[in-house]
């Protein structure tokens, strides 16, 4: 009996000390991106870093400008493809397709959505690149080499598609048959129940799938990486090349160790990913918590 | 009326459109590796490693290494998140925690699942260097760890929070302790849940290329020690896929790795259905 | 001779490959009140469903027969005509479920999709109906809160409000106070039997003393069949079929 208890003492201040570790790796992480940081914030003001477009780190230059309007038409446009077509891809599946095709396509997006970034970004580079430099920036009368802004979007609009899908199928799969029955009873069509029910009903998982493909597109690293072409100036169209936050450090990583301001200056970097996606995250779970409060079902 | 059928034909037209493209891009993305993958693929391939490449002749070998190197990282990186990750998930329960600071946990380890993975390469690469360590199997083990350990553990978090209340006050009633309870019902009960939890985190470790890029970093050799550096199917890709003579190493590479990716979905599903059985609803 | 709304002829349901409804064959008169009882999983939801062709919605479903609403026969309707058809009968659930909108929207919501009305009639539209279901008073001052705070017999006559403000003919009632208090289940049965005057109002219950109360028709579904029906006064006072005696002396249930 004695032993249960102690037993069970223990395995409880066990527990408590491995939550309490990898909860604090959370504050870890940016204090130690924040103190790595501070270096280049000495010698050089946020305003600066923030808004000058010049990176020329052997000339003690880090302006993000161009990198952080790169990441913003990145995964901005990303979105733009992948929230429309996805949220109407998951409601025809729940709501549309025949049954079978409905149980044959989850499992498929589910390894979709398990497919490593890389494996994206080499069919992007060999495929898609040539693609965009022949036949899309042509018809844009573009010139490009295919490593641009706009085959990067692509590529993460597509590895964003299985996340926003599963998440919102999963979703609209939960609203009651009654809740739709008391939409259609009133002589609403299904695509009125849809629009004003099933959205309205699960717009708390919606926003929460759409903030999930947003870190997904703002964070990812590798794809972008090998697609986007790494140049470092403020864009003039799509089919430029540039640069993103994420793939700026991976692009640097080999450096540095080299420059301690130019380390510096890719901790920023790093800082300022993860002070966004923890912003996002925030700004999704209070959404989330005053929807849900607000429209319960 | 007429408008109102106009309007739900529409969408249900771009509908249809949206779903053809989705799985029009996909399709195309797997046919690609899979046929570029199979026609590079070998005995050579995956039982050899790369051969330095003398002028004039075309690198040849395989990608032994990198399989290795992969399995070396991912496995024991998996084993680990999933022993911390399942301490944690059960910790979570409000028999333990109460609600508020659970909640406060659970959103920290949705922040921590969602900061892109080249975060935990660059903590990681930091901490390496302030400790005099150089890029190795070992400290590539820590990142992914440190990438699946919220992965797996919200996971896990989910799976168990569907245990019914009544089977827990039943073990209570028994009078169980509380870990007896969380380790011997919840942890049965909770069970497809928490292997499909560990085999999502696999899959994401064994196929992210950021957070090991720093931290593995690169050899062509097979590793020997827990200290050597060594390459992984992902950080082959990175590495391969711009040199036309890599290519055809990195699709081998990215089919191995569709195909893990595949084995585990289809296993975790697998395994899903068959422990359900046993499952008390 | 009394004048029949609905009428079904042969009626076959199948869910699933499991016959629900087999040769339905039943007659209910307008504006009045039709119960359906029968013990649970007989098939009384299906029944009701079927009116308004919202089985449909499910997978697997097999519908045979006819059912005629004043003497056309609903199941030939093409697919873009079943929302008049729906818009024709209102639905009140078993428990409520008003939709994730303000409680005005909630009644508003038919009321948008079918007429074009200005702000002021919409306005008035809503009141109108909230009056009909006792509502208005005790929601006139937050209107425009979320439906979902208000308590679940509350709900319940939002629903009923929402059914009545794209002017049905009849109300297909799925044993609508099964979930609510018994005062606030008093309050429903009194509002159908208000309702009965100016719609025909099906209401499919599992007890026998509300049927008692209430029907002035009655249908007797067991496993899938209809044993008996009638009007209440024969159907209670002398039942012809030893099940249905059966049934009411509470040997089956």
């Amino acid at each position: 009996m004695n032993t249960r208890k102690l037993r069970d003492l223990i395995g409880t201040k066990t527990l408590l000390l491995i939550t309490l570790f990898v909860s604090s790796l959370f504050f870890l992480i940016f204090i130690l991106l924040l103190s790595r940081s501070l270096l280049v914030l000495e010698s050089h003001s946020i305003i600066e870093v923030l808004f000058s477009s010049i990176w020329n780190p052997d000339a003690g230059q880090f302006g993000l400008a161009a990198i952080i309007v790169d990441t913003i038409l990145v995964t901005g446009f990303a979105l733009l493809i992948a929230i429309p077509i996805s949220l109407l891809s998951a409601i025809y599946i729940v709501e549309y397709a025949p049954r079978r095709l409905r149980k044959t396509i989850r499992p498929f997006i589910d390894v979709l959505a398990g497919v490593p970034s890389v494996v994206y970004g080499l069919c992007a580079f060999l495929f898609l690149a040539p693609f965009v430099q022949n036949v899309i920036a042509p018809f844009f009368g573009a010139q490009s080499t295919g490593l641009c802004i706009f085959s990067a979007a692509i590529i993460l609009s597509i590895m964003v598609f299985p996340i926003i899908i599963s998440l919102c199928i999963e979703s609209f799969d939960a609203i009651p048959l009654s809740l739709k029955e008391a939409s259609l009873s009133v002589g609403a069509t299904k695509w009125e129940t849809v629009k004003k029910v099933v959205f309205r009903a699960s717009a708390p998982s919606i926003i929460a799938a759409i903030l999930l493909g947003f870190g997904r597109a703002f964070g990812e690293t590798i794809a972008v990486n090998m697609v986007i072409g790494g140049t470092i100036r403020l864009p003039s169209s799509l089919f430029n090349p540039g640069e993103t936050l994420a793939s700026l450090i991976a692009s640097k990583y080999g450096e540095l160790m080299s420059i301690p301001l130019h380390e510096s200056a890719l901790m920023l970097v790093a800082l300022i990913l993860f002070i966004v996606v923890f912003l996002f995250y925030i700004l999704g779970f209070l959404t989330l918590r005053r929807a849900k409060k607000r429209w319960k079902y | 009326m007429n408008r109102r059928t106009l309007e739900e034909r529409l969408f249900k037209i771009l509908m249809v459109g949206s779903v053809c493209i989705v799985i029009g891009s996909l399709v195309v993305i797997f046919g690609l590796v899979v046929i570029n993958g199979a026609s590079s693929l070998s005995i050579e391939m995956i039982t050899q490693t790369p051969r330095p490449s003398v002028p004039g002749d075309p690198p040849g070998g395989g990608i032994l290494n990198a399989i290795v190197g992969s399995l070396l990282l991912a496995l024991p990186a998996t084993g680990f998140a999933s022993l911390i990750g399942i301490g944690i998930a059960l910790f979570l329960q409000n028999d333990f925690l109460h609600p508020r600071y659970s909640d406060i946990i659970r959103f920290m380890l949705d922040v921590l699942w969602g900061i892109p993975s080249i975060i935990y390469g660059i903590f990681c690469l930091m901490i390496m260097i302030s400790i005099g360590m150089s890029s190795s199997i070992l400290v590539g083990m820590i990142a992914l760890t440190l990438l699946e350990i919220p992965i797996i553990t919200r996971s896990m978090d989910e799976a168990i929070k569907m245990v019914p209340k009544g089977l827990k006050e039943g073990a209570y009633s028994l009078g169980s302790t509380k870990i007896e309870t969380a380790f011997r019902v919840i942890r049965r009960q909770a069970f497809p849940g928490i292997l499909a939890g560990i085999l999502l985190g696999l899959g994401r470790g064994i196929g992210d290329a950021a957070s090991i890029l720093f931290t593995a970093g690169f050899s062509n050799r097979l590793p020997t020690s827990l200290f050597d550096s060594t390459a992984t199917l992902p950080t082959m890709i990175y590495n391969l896929y711009s040199t036309p003579l890599g290519q055809s190493k990195a699709f081998a590479a990215a089919f191995i790795l569709l195909m893990i990716v595949l084995i585990v979905s289809v296993l975790s599903r697998l395994l899903t259905r068959r422990f359900k059985k046993h499952i008390i609803k | 001779m009394e004048n029949y709304q609905i009428e079904t002829k042969n009626l076959n349901v199948q869910i699933q490959k499991n016959s629900i409804l087999k040769n339905i064959n039943i007659k209910i008169p307008a504006k009045q009140l039709t119960a359906v009882i029968g013990p649970s999983g007989c098939g009384k939801t299906t029944l009701l469903k079927s009116f308004n062709r919202l089985l449909e919605i499910q997978d697997e479903v097999n519908i045979s027969g006819q059912i005629l609403v004043d003497g056309e026969n609903i199941l030939d309707r093409k697919a873009s005509e079943i929302p008049d058809i729906r818009k024709k009968m209102g639905l009140i659930s078993q428990k409520p479920y008003p939709l994730p909108m303000s409680i005005f929207e909630n009644v508003a919501y038919g009321l948008r999709i079918h007429h074009n009305k200005n702000a002021k009639e919409l306005a008035e539209a809503v009141q109108y109906c909230l009056e009909e279901v006792g509502l208005w008073n005790e929601v006139k001052n937050r209107l425009h809160d979320p439906a979902s705070r208000l308590s679940v017999g509350q709900q319940q006559r939002l629903c009923l409000a929402r059914a009545i403000a794209v002017q049905p003919e009849v109300l297909l009632c799925d044993e609508p106070t099964s979930a609510l208090d018994p005062i606030a289940a008093q309050q429903i049965e009194k509002l159908l039997l208000k309702l009965k005057k100016e719609y025909t109002v099906i209401l499919v219950t599992h007890t026998l003393r509300q049927a008692k109360r209430v029907a002035d028709y009655v249908i007797f579904l067991y496993f899938g069949m209809v044993i008996e029906q009638g009007t209440a006064d024969e159907f209670f006072n002398n039942p012809k079929n030893p099940e249905t005696k059966a049934y009411l002396s509470g040997e089956i249930s």
